[in-house]
């Protein structure tokens, strides 16, 4: 983003219970109604009331892909909020609080502070949510934004409780708007209109649309912070799209009916975070062996064991990898934001129809906690659906009834079916056509023992090595080429000649690696960008020829090993130059990869950690 | 294949020839020790199938693991075999996907009541609609020989050479208390009582469990075919009333002298899972359904982004 675009970052801090979601929430509706850009990152704890949360919110007129280096307008809703960030606060930025209860510190000159007298503004002091309304008017003035916009928002944010309520809110709104107007100097930069209006999600919410959108018709989770999102959209909308959603007692019975229900037919899914996906495991594979396509998703955060359960983290890279024991076919995917997300959905649903193998999606606290400024344009919620090879008619004269043919196993027992249906099918390209129960004439088992075409489990016969040989390599064979189907991945910025250095990073650090790039570019540093979605299959002949061509390679990651590095290593045997990674729980901001880089090519270090400056 | 072959299209109706028990035989003849009591299950499940008309391919039979466990290889229905202790949460997700379906699950006490407990429970109260068939040897036989949940106290196995010191669970009361609705025991040897039990379970709507007496004649010496001839009594010959819940956990705490087997308990008319369940209330199977959205419900939502 270049420095005469609107760029402008709002911060609302106070302990939970303090009601900090709802100012936000009306504050991103009127972003986006006009058709401003937006990226927030709440930052908070896993605590009922108390505790300190931190909400930023970034808006452009330009497209923003993370929360930003800077804050603008910090909102202080109580008195530790005051203390731990008002030193963030440059030249030129507001600070707003109430001054009946918060005792400013000393600012930064050419910060204004604004108190805000809300007992005297307010008349009703029963409710303490009240302070939270004056200081939306008070910001809606700081930007030089009319208050009927506020109105109009108020009025459809508390139309449900009443008339009396929307008017009192209006009313204190008003207060805090008017108080401002007669005391306090608004921004030099009014907020501009970013043309058509966009719409608002989350992460978690563009994972159930994708997934919506796909045709799932089966959705079942245990709740895990920070996934729980996805399970809460679907459940508000299964009615609707008519989705069974179900709450299950543990995450081992969630995979495992995503998988019943997978087997007969449904498009079928669940999500969690690292700590249920450990649960999951098993199932896993088991969804390989029987070759039912289903789709899992990981929302990670900050582990290991119940770690911080409400803080951001790239750490279940290896867990996914070694989730279920023995080798299996599944791809693994790592959306870079929201609207990746959404699209990737789809895609990999048809993939898994197409290979008859379970998919996993990683995804983290950042993407799926994040609130986001989307176009309502790019939401195609009607993408192509290919289930793949599956049987769902009886061919004519299908019977069910074994008719004493000779069998496949040689043993002379009864039972081979009329039709000949092999649900294991030893084809050529490992994928064989999959019937649905209760399709007459095809009646077969699926089992979690290693089978042989017909479903006969290996076992029951005796352990005949050729046979299990053979079913090992008819399921990799649905894997060969299959990267073919997928798009490699590309560099941006600099190009290969130029870059001093080429940063790669994974999932959910595109966005502000992008920024990060833009900055050092700007600033005569010649940098690139090789952002890797899909981690299997992994292009690994793309990722070798932007190796083979950069002067120097630099891994960022939001986690302490180096989980992407080694994995990359162990694939391709290619290793990178430096490191730049964070694992305090907090997100990177683009300075922390500025910074990085400075240090990388300065030579002080071949693994930069970034210092996380905002505490929450 | 697109999207728009799926539902399923009407078939012309066929005359359909009266089944015999020979044609639910699976592809493999069991691989259980001679004598096991789970033969007897199967035989049961099989005439039990013929006598309720049903079709191989309109049922779905899925199991965990354990030698009982390897039932649906035997048996000619679609069919699962799946992980250790997980068969009950597949099925709620098969029989809610698809609810045409009739669902069977077969398996042992230490994969239902042992590893798959947390799931009993659960499908339990939920009264999803399926029979819900153990094979109670209370030992684990595949394992070659170790206690299980319902072992009895002081039972010598290979883990417990000195006795176990654990009481067993009683799964006619657990299931009960778990809300389930149709609570039934039998014993493997006498396949008719079982039978009638099974057409019995499958007609009632919702979580159906029997808990057969399906001796290990090779791992248990103290639970064997005679223990359970001397002992079972059958409840419907006392005139036991199944609408009484009281009466029901008093007759299955009865461990002695006397067993009893039968239909212990009987809530008729409890709604299931599925009956609450409102996405399903039309459309038919979801399994069966058109995917995706329509132009319509995709404006809602995106106007409610908005």
């Amino acid at each position: 983003m270049s420095s005469d675009q609107f760029d402008f970052a709002i911060a609302i801090g106070g302990a939970a219970g303090q009601g900090i979601a709802t100012p936000g929430n009306v504050l991103a509706r009127i972003f986006i109604r006009r058709g401003l850009h937006l990226n927030a990152y709440n930052a908070y704890q896993s605590i009922i009331r108390g505790g300190h949360i931190f909400l930023t919110m970034r808006i452009s007129d330009q497209p923003v892909h993370n929360h930003g280096d800077k804050l603008d307008l910090l909102v202080c809703l109580n008195q530790d909020t005051m203390d731990r960030h008002l030193g963030l606060m440059g030249p030129g930025t507001r600070v707003l609080y109430n001054s009946d209860t918060i005792t400013p510190g000393t600012p930064e000159d050419g910060v204004h502070l604004c108190p805000l007298p809300i007992n005297e503004l307010t008349d009703n002091n029963r409710n303490k949510l009240v302070q939270n309304t004056v200081a939306l008017g008070t910001i809606l003035y700081l930007l030089d934004v009319d208050f009927q916009i506020l109105e109009d928002i108020i009025t459809m944010q508390f139309q449900r409780k009443g008339q009396e309520v929307v008017d009192e809110n209006v009313g204190v709104a008003r207060a805090g708007y008017d108080y401002a107007a007669a005391n306090f100097e608004p921004f030099t930069q009014s907020l501009p209109s970013g043309g058509r209006p966009l719409a608002v999600w989350t992460g978690n919410d563009a994972l159930a649309m994708g997934g919506a959108s796909a045709g799932v018709k089966f959705y079942c989770a245990y709740p895990m912070s920070p996934s729980t999102g996805v399970l809460h959209w679907m459940a508000q909308n299964a009615r609707e799209l008519g989705i069974m959603v179900r709450q299950v007692e543990d995450e081992i019975g969630v995979a495992n009916m995503a998988i019943g229900a997978a087997h007969v037919g449904c498009r079928s899914m669940c999500a969690t975070s690292g700590g249920g996906f450990a649960l999951m495991t098993e199932a896993v594979g088991s969804a390989a062996m029987m070759e039912i396509p289903v789709v899992f998703i990981d929302v990670q955060r900050a582990g290991p064991s119940t770690g911080v359960p409400t803080k951001t983290e790239q750490g279940d890279l290896w867990q996914i990898l070694g989730a279920s024991q023995g080798d299996f076919e599944r791809f693994i995917v790592a959306p870079t934001d929201a609207l990746d997300a959404f699209k990737t959905m789809p895609e990999l649903f048809n993939l898994v129809d197409h290979c008859q193998c379970p998919g996993i999606v990683i995804s983290d606290l950042l993407i799926s906690e994040g609130t986001f400024s989307v176009d309502p344009d790019a939401i195609d919620m009607q993408p192509e659906i290919d289930r793949g090879e599956l049987i769902t008619e009886s061919s004519n004269g299908a019977s069910d009834i074994p008719t004493g043919s000779q069998l496949s196993n040689g043993h002379g027992l009864i039972g081979a079916p009329s039709n000949g249906y092999l649900r294991y099918e030893n084809t050529e390209s490992g994928i064989s056509p999959r019937a649905l129960p209760g399709v007459e004439g095809y009646a077969h088992v699926v089992a979690t023992d290693e089978h042989d075409e017909d479903g006969v489990l290996v076992s029951d016969e005796f352990t005949n090595p050729h046979k299990r040989r053979k079913m090992v390599e008819k399921r990799a064979r649905k894997f060969k080429n299959i990267a073919q189907r997928i798009e490699p991945p590309a560099l941006s910025g600099a190009s290969a000649e130029d870059a001093e250095i080429t940063l790669i990073g994974w999932g959910s650090t595109r966005g502000v690696i992008r920024e990060a790039v833009e900055i050092l570019n700007r600033d005569g540093v010649a940098v690139n960008h090789l952002p890797i979605k899909w981690i299997v299959p992994l292009h690994a002949d793309a990722i070798r020829e932007v190796f083979d061509n950069a002067k120097k390679t630099v891994i960022v990651e939001n986690n302490h090993s180096g989980q992407f590095h080694r994995y990359l290593r162990s694939e391709t045997g290619l290793s990178a130059d430096g490191h730049i990674r964070k694992y305090d729980g907090e997100p990177f901001m683009p300075h922390h990869i500025v910074d990085g880089v400075r240090e990388l090519l300065a030579g002080t270090t071949d693994i930069y950690v970034p210092y996380q400056e905002v505490i929450v | 294949m697109s999207v728009e072959t799926l539902p399923r299209e009407e078939v012309e109706a066929k005359p359909v020839a009266p089944l015999k028990a020979k044609d639910f035989k699976g592809k493999v003849d069991p691989d259980w020790c001679p004598g096991c009591g789970d033969f007897g299950v199967l035989s049961s499940l099989q005439r039990a199938c013929v006598n309720l008309g049903l079709r191989p391919h309109e049922i779905l039979t899925i199991s965990g693991i354990g030698c009982s466990s390897n039932f649906p290889g035997f048996f000619n229905s679609y069919g699962m075999h799946t992980l250790h202790g997980r068969a009950l949460a597949v099925a709620t997700g098969a029989q809610m996907a698809n609810h045409e379906l009739t669902v069977f699950v077969t398996g042992g006490d230490g994969d239902g009541y042992g590893i798959g407990g947390n799931h009993f429970t659960h499908t339990a109260r939920r009264n999803v609609d399926l029979t819900y068939i153990v094979m109670d040897n209370q030992i684990y036989g595949l394992t070659t020989g170790q206690i299980s949940p319902t072992s009895s106290i002081d039972m010598k196995t290979k883990s417990t050479p000195f006795g176990s010191v654990e009481m067993p669970i009683n799964p006619i009361t657990a299931a009960i208390m778990n809300g389930a609705s149709f609570v039934a025991r039998a014993f493997s040897g006498d396949a008719r009582h079982l039978t009638g039990l099974i057409e019995q379970a499958v007609r009632h709507r919702g979580f159906s469990l029997i808990d057969v007496f399906s001796p290990c004649v090779t791992f248990n010496k103290d639970n064997d075919y005679p223990f359970f001839k001397q002992r079972v009594k059958k409840l419907e010959d006392e005139g036991h009333d199944a609408s009484d819940w009281k009466a029901a956990c008093e007759k299955a705490m009865i461990w002695g002298d006397e067993i009893y087997t039968g239909l212990f308990f009987q809530k008729k008319g409890a709604p299931t899972l599925g009956d609450r369940e409102p996405v399903l209330d039309e459309g038919g199977a979801m399994a069966w359904r058109e995917l995706g959205i329509t132009g319509e419900q995709s404006d809602r939502i995106i106007k409610r982004m908005m």
